[in-house]
């Protein structure tokens, strides 16, 4: 029973660890699938982080801090479809001086602003989101086995998590059955197929960028509105990044995408609760090799586990028509 | 009602400095097949873009029906029942024909509906034109053949009049190209007006009702095809030029330099460029290789010089072999004293970016005068760059002028005095001349005289059948990836055009 205690208890963390990974990996599969790769899912992730933040703490709404981070993020990925979309920039180029720009930005604002060595002032009440009970939840708390799977794994997060999760049918939904879907996807495989359809390629891949900016926006406010009270310099972690390779692992697809980091989130589960705890058989291991452990993974995990990972064919290659 | 289906009146196009299109007009007639015929570079597919809405002409007019249209995108050449199916198909590979179909003329935001629409259209269109194919086989596993049925029917499904195809039958097995025109035949017979670009004759004669030719952007003539014939039309699209006169006395050919067995080449989507082509070349001899663009030259060039990966043969330079169904490499064969002048001098000759100097050594860098150590010597290499350029006549004489401001004939002057100038035992040149001025055409064809008559075996691979004729002491011509025949110097130019076209001009000559 007291496994069963503790693996309630990782899991229950790993849902909540994978929340911004799903958040920032569902972005790139938009803006990806459209043909344009982004490294700054990192740095959107920040600066909405940021904003979230901000905003939260100034106006005392959590709902205010939400919108701003969202507009950051969508302000920051139009940035980023300007430099690769209408002047046919590196992507790569472009998606790293976003991380840089932010990370060094978030920490100058915040200090000019609140004066707290670069983080936000800390959030309470209405300023932050707060955990959601499930129904019938006390009533079924104690009811064996499926009592705690109930109460304390699926129950008791933040709407955003359940957000997260929603999001993931839906992003399939969209991509798969819509026109908005079919196109997108078209035009990161073939742009030339768009274009001699009679379909703006340039418009149609900004359209993609702005989904990314919203989805990564969502990612940014979970971590410094319901994760953590407040945002924290440099509080993404290199999460943005674990999303893409997540990305990458999940091939492309939505589905896949959500398993990815529901992985990732348990690794980073697993090392946070094996912290100071000895391994039977292995005796202690250091907290630092734990930490590096999902890293360690993620490494593994893409190098030989996936098979081959086609990207879009048409990917960070800006369309140039041909002559 | 006017029986002309599309009428363009004074369309031209200039890119930079290429006059891509320069005043077309043609007329097209309903229900008609409309060849349109001119060699690689001629301004074909740049019409037709322009038609399609991809370019817009810099001036000129398009009237559809007898109506004036403007074209400013591909949608408004779809409103206007305009179809195209591309050289390159504009397919998504891991798309089902259903969606590739449906693409961009879906009715709704939803698609079921839009799906369930399409599918039965498609089974109308099958039914209707005989165009069968799986609507729900992914791209990526369909037959080039299939893949550009698809693209026929994109062009139906959008309820096109007007049909385009842009060298249909480049990617196609003979088998499969007889099927096209069989559908295309049937088009025809519906009441579709059709439009076949291509440099094949062959097709022109076989399908088409009416051609225009096409010639360095010009439309130089429109023939009833019943009433022309693949002599005429072959001239039309070569080109008779002012006979050019090069003063040479008779070769004095020595040993066998280079040796060329059974070698094939197939392209990237694996269609055989070169078939099965044998031949010798001896020291102090020209040997051209005529035949109209496409015929399998540029691959022939490219595999001899090691660009392009054989599928199978053998080379043997000076008595060794090289490894062209391997790892042959080019700067290898530069040292083993095989030179290469290539056809297109922008992107495989010179850095257009570089200096001038930077460019007189390109590919021989590695040699030890230009260096010291492991960096170069700069000042050497302007010496030796302005040696080149007094003794090759370049203008301006300027080695550290951006090489893309020389003009055409002064850049090929560049790559030619690179490459002569090694002393090499084989000599490979494409297109020597083109884009070149009258002035420079001259001195080039001297110099490469000169070449042969200190012992070089010179291959000349070109399109202008009067520069062959002019410099060859042997003639092979190529059609289809084949040599089909070896003529001497005398060869009479209509001889020649016949082999071009396909014809074997002892046998017509038998009938």
């Amino acid at each position: 029973m007291d496994f069963y205690v503790s693996l309630i208890a990782i899991l229950e963390s790993t849902i909540r660890l994978s929340v911004p990974l799903l958040f920032a990996a569902l972005a790139g599969l938009f803006t990806e699938r459209a043909g344009v790769f982004d490294i700054g899912l990192e740095g959107k992730m920040l600066g909405s982080a940021f904003a979230a933040g901000a905003v939260a703490a100034v106006t005392g709404s959590v709902w205010l801090g939400l919108v701003a981070g969202i507009l950051v993020s969508v302000a920051l990925s139009l940035v980023h479809g300007y430099a690769s979309i209408t002047q046919r920039g590196s992507q790569i180029v472009s998606g790293v001086a976003i991380n840089f720009v932010v990370a060094g930005a978030t920490v100058i604002l915040g200090e000019a602003w609140f004066r707290q060595g670069g983080r936000t002032p800390a959030l309470s009440g209405g300023a932050r989101f707060q955990t959601i009970d499930l129904p019938f939840v006390e009533a079924l708390r104690d009811v064996p086995v499926i009592g705690p799977i109930y109460a304390q794994l699926l129950s008791g997060h933040f709407l955003l998590t359940y957000l997260a999760f929603a999001m993931v049918p839906l992003s399939w939904w969209v991509l798969y059955r819509t026109r908005f879907g079919l196109r997108l996807r078209a035009v990161g495989e073939n742009p030339g197929a768009v274009d001699t359809a009679g379909i703006s390629v340039v418009w149609m891949r900004y359209r993609a960028v702005i989904c990314c900016g919203i989805l990564t926006g969502f990612a940014g406010a979970y971590l410094s509105l319901a994760m953590t009270a407040g945002f924290v310099k440099g509080m993404t972690a290199g999460k943005g990044y674990i999303a893409l390779a997540a990305l990458i692992f999940a091939k492309w697809r939505p589905v896949n995408v959500m398993f990815a980091c529901l992985l990732f989130g348990f690794l980073d589960a697993l090392s946070i609760r094996l912290q100071g705890n000895p391994l039977p058989l292995i005796g202690q291991v250091p907290v630092q090799f734990m930490q590096a452990l999902p890293y360690l993974l993620t490494v593994i995990l893409l190098a030989g586990f996936i098979g081959k990972a086609i990207p879009p064919k048409a990917g960070g290659v800006p369309y140039v028509k041909e002559r | 009602m006017s029986d002309i289906a599309i009428e363009l009146k004074g369309i031209d196009k200039r890119f930079g400095l290429v006059h891509a299109n320069k005043a077309i007009d043609l007329k097209v007639r309903k229900g008609t097949i409309h060849g349109i015929i001119g060699e690689n570079g001629a301004g074909k597919s740049t019409l037709m873009s322009i038609l399609y809405g991809f370019y817009q002409a810099d001036s000129g007019e398009i009237l559809i029906d007898g109506q004036p249209v403007t074209i400013k995108d591909p949608n408004a050449a779809i409103a206007a029942g305009i179809g195209m199916v591309h050289q390159h198909f504009m397919l998504v590979d891991n798309f089902t024909v259903l969606e590739n179909v449906m693409l961009g003329a879906e009715d709704s935001q939803i698609l079921n509906a839009s799906i369930a629409k399409a599918r039965v259209e498609l089974k109308r269109l099958e039914r209707e034109y005989a165009l069968e194919v799986n609507p729900d086989a992914l791209i990526e596993e369909l037959p080039v053949g299939l893949q550009q049925r698809v693209e026929i029917l994109k062009a139906l499904y959008r309820k096109a009049d007007i049909l385009i195809l842009d060298e249909p039958t480049g990617v196609l097995t003979p088998p499969e190209a007889d099927h096209l025109f069989r559908i295309l035949a049937q088009l025809k017979a519906q009441g579709k007006t059709i439009i076949l670009i291509t440099h094949k004759l062959r097709e022109i004669m076989a399908i088409t009702d009416e051609v225009s030719v096409m010639r360095r952007g010009e439309m130089v003539a429109t023939r009833q095809t019943k009433a022309t014939s693949v002599e005429e039309l072959a001239e039309l699209m070569v080109g008779r030029r002012v006979l050019l006169r090069v003063d040479k006395g008779p070769a004095s050919p020595g040993a066998v330099k280079l040796k060329v067995e059974n070698l094939t080449v197939r392209d990237g989507r694996g269609v055989t460029m070169v078939d099965n082509v044998s031949f010798e070349l001896k020291a102090g001899e020209i040997v051209g290789i005529a035949g109209v663009a496409g015929n399998g030259q540029s691959e022939l060039l490219e595999a001899i010089s090691g660009i392009r990966r054989a599928a199978g043969g053998r080379v043997m330079l000076n008595g060794t072999a090289v490894d062209v169904t391997g790892k042959a490499d080019p700067a290898d064969l530069r040292q083993r004293g095989l030179a290469h002048v290539p056809e297109d001098r922008h992107h495989v000759g010179l850095v257009l970016k570089f200096e001038e100097a930077e460019n007189a050594i390109l590919g021989y860098h590695r040699e030890p005068r230009y260096g010291r150590g492991p960096f170069l010597d700069i000042p050497a290499i302007r010496r030796e760059a302005e040696e080149k350029i007094g003794r090759y006549d370049i203008r301006p004489p300027n080695p550290r002028l951006k090489t893309a401001n020389f003009s055409g004939g002064n850049q090929q002057k560049i790559v030619l005095a690179r490459e002569m100038e090694r002393g090499p035992d084989v000599l490979i040149i494409g297109q020597p001349t083109r884009g070149v001025d009258v002035g420079a055409i001259e001195f080039i064809h001297k110099r490469i005289i000169e070449m042969r008559d200190q012992g070089v075996a010179v291959l000349l691979v070109s399109v202008e059948l009067d520069e062959i004729r002019a410099l060859s002491d042997r003639i092979l011509v190529m059609f289809a990836g084949r040599v089909v025949g070896e003529r001497g110097a005398d060869a009479a130019e209509g001889e020649l055009g016949l082999l071009m076209a396909g014809i074997d001009g002892k046998m017509e000559a038998a009938q």
